[in-house]
């Protein structure tokens, strides 16, 4: 229960301009970038240091009081909520940058790093950080970690799981435990890769590890229109089987396109085309990328584009790209409210599932607009609709519903980048049995075993199947009491995460 | 009734592939995953310690246990799917069946892991075992989209997809990836494939460590992506000195760009192979890895390779070794003794390095362990972690060795 005197003992930890109790302050972190959920948490804490991390942890846990953690709140599945029975701790301020180290091509950063800083921090040293959710100027790396998050380049460069090394993880008793290696060779079983995407539920990752890349030296960006959706869907199978794996293959449909021609962010899409792709090469050298990209626009050609453009100039590509990556907010111009989905079909399916989203849009009256990562087959068909409006709510719901069916029906997944958070919980039965839900609540259990940390997130809870005996028997706090047997080998005590950054 | 009666009750007489091997342990063969979690629940009601094999031409088949459970009859590639770049294969088909049937649909498993060619890709995926593709295409947990195990109380559990992105739920796939099988039997594999390359060239450039050093290094400076950039040892590239091959895999642009960036880079020393004379020399080199009786593996930092190489030399020799000097990885074979391979444990964690005991006898594996000694409040949750997929503690997996 949080009283004052929890309160007080926050404020002792972290100052009292770091912590917001007035109702005003704290509505305003009662969404995310999702704005259908809408929780009010009881306190927002702001700490400043990983100390003050670990004490308010170790603080909320001795009172038995849930946290949250949450960084620039830009999610989109209402993963980063706190209720009126939870401490919401904001890691905006951990924002340092801690090193870069250029020649083994990694980062250490802390959580509330923003993802597109850390890329123009590396620039000087020819380096990147690859992945690039849309919110990339917005988003913080502890958020992507949690969230395992996407971004257009992840066809070519992989999701955020692919890029951290190691982490600093406090747990849900502020304990403090480091997983993986700076080399990317795991201490035993790989715990970086089962944390990334646990989506808050096995910790607050303190400091992370990143491994940068090296600025691609050719880039060449395509613009290609078409007539139906089908023949979009279809050209982009042809583009992943000719065997060139371009650094992002992106469509939008129409109704996505003209809400950015008519935004700021108007990119010279054609207005009058079904769908348009954006196709981006890239690599260490101008005369293969120039050759593929030719190879790529005939493909498209012979797949039935009407025209395509290639960008003049990095003006012109990063014109394109603004218009994409831009494209939920201009959305936000069609209708009051947006409900923004988030689904993986196999790519060949993309053709006959995108008619399926246009009939059940029709069937239920609704605007859906598509904007999506196509080379990756992860669809963001977004619903735009007023709230205000009786019972058109309901009908946003269902038709929610029927798309995630259909996504399911052709052997997809209900989320590729967004999380489950609050939104796809009622999803998760749909695509894992009773068993497998429990596995991972159990597993859970193991990192947090008073479910304490960003509780009622992920795995819906009524939809496990009881283990009996030690399976799934959580952990209790006794538990790490108790001499570690398997700490009688050779390693030392850990140090500092240290990635060779002096 | 004996545990041999037992299983041919539960399972069929043709579930039993021997019934007792040279160390008089029978071993089961599971047709189906079903029957996979049929016989780990009853080995948890009886209390059976179970050793997992594949092909049984990696791990020694060698732990003491009341059964042998081999997945080589989970041998069915349910679906390979040219146009989404996937496939879901069980985890007893032969790696190099797979290959073929992949590269018959004209798609790629951008693997090439250390080890003989009929090795089972469960054995691959639990063992994380990745070869000298990991500098271009990753670890083995980036072609892993999803699996299917069976825990050691005899449930099926699901993780992931068959799409290549997936964000639902946790991600218990990358725990059974490298897992060894302390958290489970993987019976079922969805895998992320790439198109069969247009073009695949190798090169191999023969000189001092401390050249080919060099030259790896410009070749990194220089902004090349090779598929695979590989330092080995004499005997492992069965050459006069040491030898750095460079695997260049793509459109025939890119290779020919990159090959044309590899001349500049290296004056034009490195000889092409042919196609044959380049399948011959990663296939020869990976198979060395399991004609040793000890392998293991480090994950340093790029800039730590050399510096790791001199100590592996001092401690425990280099007769066979190959190291991705791209990306800090080192692979190790050879022979040594317990006490060696806790003292190059030691200190290289106090280098920060980890090491991963790959292949060895029971009788090292089981006093080093695959890991070893974790981080400081790791143990706990591993500990918590392996009760939770393997509460009876049926599995007998070496994994944290008993120094």
């Amino acid at each position: 229960m949080i009283t004052a005197a929890l309160v007080e003992a926050l404020t002792g930890i972290v100052g009292a301009q770091h912590v917001r109790t007035a109702p005003a302050e704290r509505v305003t972190y009662a969404r995310d970038g999702l704005p259908t959920h809408r929780r009010v948490p009881a306190v927002v804490v702001l700490p400043g240091s990983r100390e003050e991390v670990i004490a308010v942890v170790r603080l909320l846990a001795a009172h038995r009081v849930a946290v949250v953690p949450r960084g620039a709140g830009t999610g989109l599945s209402g993963g980063a909520l706190a209720d009126g029975s939870a401490v919401l701790l904001v890691l905006t301020r951990l924002n340092r940058i801690l090193g870069i180290d250029p020649k083994n091509r990694l980062a250490l950063v802390e959580p509330g790093v923003v993802n597109a800083r850390l890329s123009v921090a590396a620039a000087p040293h020819g380096l990147y950080y690859a992945p690039d959710p849309s919110s990339q100027t917005a988003c913080t790396l502890g958020g992507n970690v949690a969230e395992n998050a996407g971004g257009p380049h992840c066809l070519k460069y992989g999701v955020t799981a692919q890029h951290v090394l190691a982490l600093e993880v406090v747990l849900g008793d502020g304990r403090v435990v480091e997983l993986g290696s700076p080399g990317g060779e795991p201490w035993g079983p790989d715990l970086v890769g089962l944390f990334v995407g646990s989506e808050g539920n096995f910790g607050i990752a303190t400091r992370i590890a990143v491994r940068l890349l090296p600025l691609p030296r050719a880039v060449r960006t395509l613009l290609a229109d078409f007539m139906s959706l089908r023949t979009a869907g279809e050209a982009v199978s042809a583009v992943i089987a000719s065997g060139i794996v371009p650094a992002a293959l992106e469509m939008m449909d129409q109704s996505c396109v003209r809400a950015v021609e008519d935004s700021v962010y108007a990119a010279g899409y054609p207005r009058d085309a079904a769908a348009v792709l954006l196709v981006e090469l890239d690599g260490g050298s101008d005369a293969a990328v120039t050759a593929d990209a030719e190879t790529i626009e005939s493909v498209l050609r012979e797949h039935g584009a009407r025209s395509t453009r290639t960008a003049a100039d990095a003006r012109e590509r990063e014109r394109l790209w603004q218009g994409r990556k831009k494209a939920f907010g201009a959305m936000g111009r069609l209708s009051r409210d947006l409900v923004v989905q988030d689904a993986v079909v196999p790519r060949s399916t993309l053709p006959d599932v995108l008619e399926t989203i246009a009939r059940i849009a029709a069937t239920y009256q609704l605007t859906v607009s598509n904007v999506f990562h196509a080379g990756d087959g992860n669809l963001h068909p977004n619903i735009s609709f007023d709230g205000r409006v009786p019972g058109l709510k309901a009908r946003v719901d269902a038709a929610s519903t029927e798309i995630m069916e259909a996504c399911i029906a052709v052997g997809g997944t209900i989320t590729g980048e967004h999380g489950v958070g609050l939104d796809k919980l009622r999803y998760m039965p749909l695509i894992f049995d009773a068993e497998s839900l429990t596995a991972m609540r159990a597993v859970r259990r193991v990192w947090d075993p008073e479910e304490q940390v960003n509780p009622g997130k992920v795995v819906p809870v009524h939809a496990c199947r009881e283990w009996s005996g030690a399976t799934g028997r959580p952990l209790r706090a006794e538990a790490w009491a108790r001499p570690d047997t398997a700490l009688k080998g050779s390693a030392p005590p850990s140090p500092p995460l240290r990635v060779g950054i002096p | 009734m004996s545990v041999l009666e037992r299983v041919r009750a539960l399972l069929g007489a043709d579930a039993v592939e021997l019934a007792g091997g040279p160390d008089a342990v029978p071993r089961v063969a599971p047709a189906s995953p079903d029957a996979v979690a049929l016989l780990l629940g009853t080995a948890r009601q009886e209390g059976w310690r179970v050793r997992l094999e594949g092909a049984g031409t990696w791990l020694p088949a060698d732990a003491p246990a009341d059964l042998a459970l081999t997945t080589r009859r989970l041998d069915r590639v349910p679906a390979i799917e040219p146009q989404d770049l996937s496939a879901t294969a069980e985890a007893g088909i032969g790696c190099d069946l797979l290959r073929q049937q992949l590269a018959d649909r004209g798609t790629w498993l951008a693997l090439d892991p250390p080890g003989l060619a009929g090795r089972t890709l469960g054995s691959v995926v639990a063992t994380a075992t990745a070869g000298p593709l990991r500098q271009g295409f990753g670890a083995v947990r980036d072609h892993v989209l999803g699996v299917t195990f069976v825990t050691g109380d005899g449930r099926l559990v699901q993780s992931g997809g068959r799409v290549v992105k997936n964000v639902a739920g946790y991600d218990l796939t990358k725990l059974e990836a490298g897992g060894f099988g302390a958290f489970g039997v993987i019976v079922l594999v969805h895998l992320r494939l790439r198109a069969l390359p247009r073009a695949d060239q190798t090169f191999v450039l023969e000189g001092t460590r401390e050249d080919l050093t060099q030259v790896a290094e410009d070749i990194t400076a220089a902004g090349l992506q090779p598929a695979a950039l590989e330092l080995m040892s004499p005997a492992l590239a069965r050459r006069e000195g040491w030898a750095l091959a460079v695997r260049l895999a793509g459109s025939a642009a890119l290779v020919a760009a990159e090959e044309a960036g590899l001349r500049g880079a290296s004056g034009g020393r490195f000889t092409a192979l042919r196609a044959d004379e380049a399948h011959g020399f990663w296939m020869r080199a990976a198979e060395s890895f399991a004609t040793r009786p000890i392998a293991f593996r480090t994950g340093g930092l790029p800039d730590s390779s050399d510096e790791l190489l001199d100590l592996l030399q001092h401690q425990v020799g280099d007769e066979w070794v190959s190291a991705s000097p791209g990306v800090g990885a080192i692979r190790w074979a050879g022979d040594t003794t317990v006490d060696r391979l806790r003292r190059l444990r030691r200190t290289l964690a106090g280098l920060e390095v980890p090491l991963t005991l790959e292949r060895a006898p029971w009788s090292i594996r089981s006093a080093v362990g695959h890991f070893g000694a974790y981080r400081e409040g790791v143990g706990p949750l591993v500990a918590g972690l392996r009760r939770t997929f393997d509460p009876g503690e049926a599995f007998v997996v070496a994994v944290e060795g008993s120094e």
